[in-house]
């Protein structure tokens, strides 16, 4: 599935919920969920700043696609980033750059999550998109 | 004994739903909600008397600045000061510390000594830590013990003829500790070195007098009790004040300029440039009225039984540690609950309409000695009830079962 099929697909899976109960739920269902992230790439580097809690993502290029992992002290936090990467994980680094973030204030999370002081979220798409502006550009110099 | 609802229905905020649910908000100690008194001086100030004050001839002017001055002088009398012009108006707290750290550039030399507490919060430990990589000077540390008060064992062992400035918090923000300031001032004194104290958090429980304590500044903020924000107060005793050079340079501070020398103006104006908060400075005084009429005494009495009612409900719940437990603490409490991050406890809790504060409180080296990310943070005020600690619980509960 490209990133639009899957930020649908994600958009779809929210609306099935009445409250916010169940959607924070889900997220925490997620989070749990999350695949863990290798313990050599929990560095000071890889630490988002900007989050309440600590968040820490890994991208990593495999052929022409670039594969996301990532870690958080905070369950909720985790979640999101289980969204996040469900999808942009395994994409081309072309197709991160021009994703549309449209889908996160679809699903209801951008409300809940700008209100806290640091706008983490924001900093965790500029990461992954840091991370596939950089791949391009080394897969540019390459040719 | 406060008649709470009657207070309550001071509070017009207190009656807003968040989130759908009725508001329980306890996070007072970041900031403090507003009377009805309060939020009306702002509008009348701006309807009736709006003028610069300090400038003009004209009536309005005139009347601005009376009522300037007259909130001064009831600021002066609420924290004893021996004279209106020991009593700064400033933006704030972090104004104030930051006015009085620059002040010290000049009578600061290499090898000389700033003693801050373990206890403090970044707006009292950046300005001093800035102030020493300008001078040369050294920042010192009185530690604490698990309890989350200060070691005045250690306290004695750092001062010494190097010591120039000691700061510390009357209360601190993150766990509530009451600091023996009277014991660190007179030590303080007795090695010639000059005492700040930063009563951001103290002035909303107390009345502090300047002169019992005998502290050379006490800096606070309004916003805090009951005033609007962006307007605090900075005292000074008038030795200090007149040996500081000024921070600001502009209109209001100066006696006469010229492009070859310009001369400052004398206390408190030489440290007020530009136009400064009317209205703020005008309504902290009317905060300060309404506080008074209810009483500090009531205040204390109603916010320790609060206090003594939180700890005992938070602990009923399991895995649930209070950080900070200082015997003389204020209706401040700082908790975590094992293996869970206090900032999905807040996400959760605030959707249940309680506004608590998580995370570091500005205060990361508290966190760095307790090796904890944050904490949840419940502060509370006179006007807050038991009612409102059960709801909390309740939300609590429901949270950990989510997240567990």
């Amino acid at each position: 599935m490209n990133i639009k099929e899957i930020q649908d697909e994600i958009v779809d899976e929210f609306s099935m919920f009445d409250d916010w109960m169940q959607r924070y739920e889900y997220i925490i269902d997620l989070g749990k969920n999350l695949p863990l992230i290798k313990d050599e790439f929990k560095t000071e580097d890889n630490i988002i700043k900007g989050c309440q809690s600590k968040v820490w993502l890994q991208g990593e290029q495999n052929d022409d696609r670039v594969v996301f992992t990532a870690d958080s002290d905070a369950i909720l936090t985790k979640g999101i980033i289980a969204i996040l990467i469900r999808t942009f994980s395994n994409q081309k680094a072309a197709d991160i750059i021009a994703a549309d973030m449209g889908f996160i204030d679809e699903i209801g999370l951008k409300e809940h999550l700008s209100a806290t002081r640091a706008n983490g979220l924001v900093s965790m798409i500029k990461n992954i998109k840091m991370y596939a502006l950089a791949f391009n550009a080394k897969n540019d110099a390459t040719l | 004994m406060l008649d709470i609802q009657k207070i309550r229905a001071d509070f017009p905020i207190l009656s807003e739903k968040v989130n759908g649910k009725t508001l329980v908000y306890f996070d007072n100690g970041a900031t403090s909600q507003k009377p009805q008194v309060v939020i009306d001086a702002i509008s009348k100030y701006y309807q009736e008397i709006n003028a610069n004050i300090h400038r003009g001839v004209h009536t309005l002017s005139q009347l601005a600045t009376d009522a300037y001055e007259i909130s001064r002088g009831k600021i002066q009398n609420h924290i004893n000061a021996k004279f209106s012009h020991e009593v700064l108006f400033t933006s704030g707290t972090t104004f104030g510390i930051n006015l009085v750290a620059n002040g010290f550039t000049s009578l600061l030399k290499e090898g000389d000594e700033v003693i801050v507490s373990a206890l403090e919060h970044h707006s009292n430990i950046v300005p001093w830590q800035m102030l020493c990589e300008r001078t040369r000077a050294v920042l010192k540390v009185i530690p604490m013990n698990e309890k989350g008060e200060l070691i005045m064992e250690e306290y004695d062992k750092l001062l010494s003829d190097r010591t120039k400035i000691v700061t510390v918090n009357h209360i601190s923000n993150a766990l509530g500790t009451v600091n023996p300031i009277k014991e660190i001032i007179s030590k303080a004194h007795a090695v010639g070195a000059a005492v700040l104290i930063d009563g951001a958090q103290a002035v909303p429980h107390l009345r502090p007098d300047v002169q019992a304590l005998d502290c050379d500044f006490y800096v606070f903020s309004g916003h805090k009790m009951c005033g609007p924000t962006g307007v605090g107060i900075l005292y000074g005793k008038e030795d200090w004040l007149n040996k500081l050079p000024p921070y600001q340079g502009g209109g209001d501070m100066i006696k006469e300029v010229t492009f070859e020398k310009t001369t400052y103006a004398g206390l408190p104006f030489k440290f007020e440039a530009g136009t400064p908060n009317i209205a703020g400075g005008i309504v902290l005084g009317t905060a300060i009225d309404y506080m008074n009429e209810i009483g500090f005494e009531n205040i204390q009495a109603q916010e320790l039984e609060l206090l003594e009612y939180g700890t005992k409900r938070l602990l009923e719940i399991e895995g649930l540690n209070i950080v900070g437990t200082a015997e003389n603490k204020t209706s401040v409490i700082s908790f975590n609950i094992k293996g869970i991050h206090p900032y999905d406890i807040g996400t959760i809790v605030d959707k249940l309409g309680i506004a608590v504060r998580t995370g570091h409180h500005c205060a990361q080296p508290i966190m760095n000695h307790f090796n904890i990310p944050g904490t949840i943070r419940a502060s509370f005020a006179f006007y807050n009830t038991k009612e409102e600690i059960d709801a909390m619980i309740e939300a609590i509960k429901k949270a950990v079962m989510m997240l567990s």
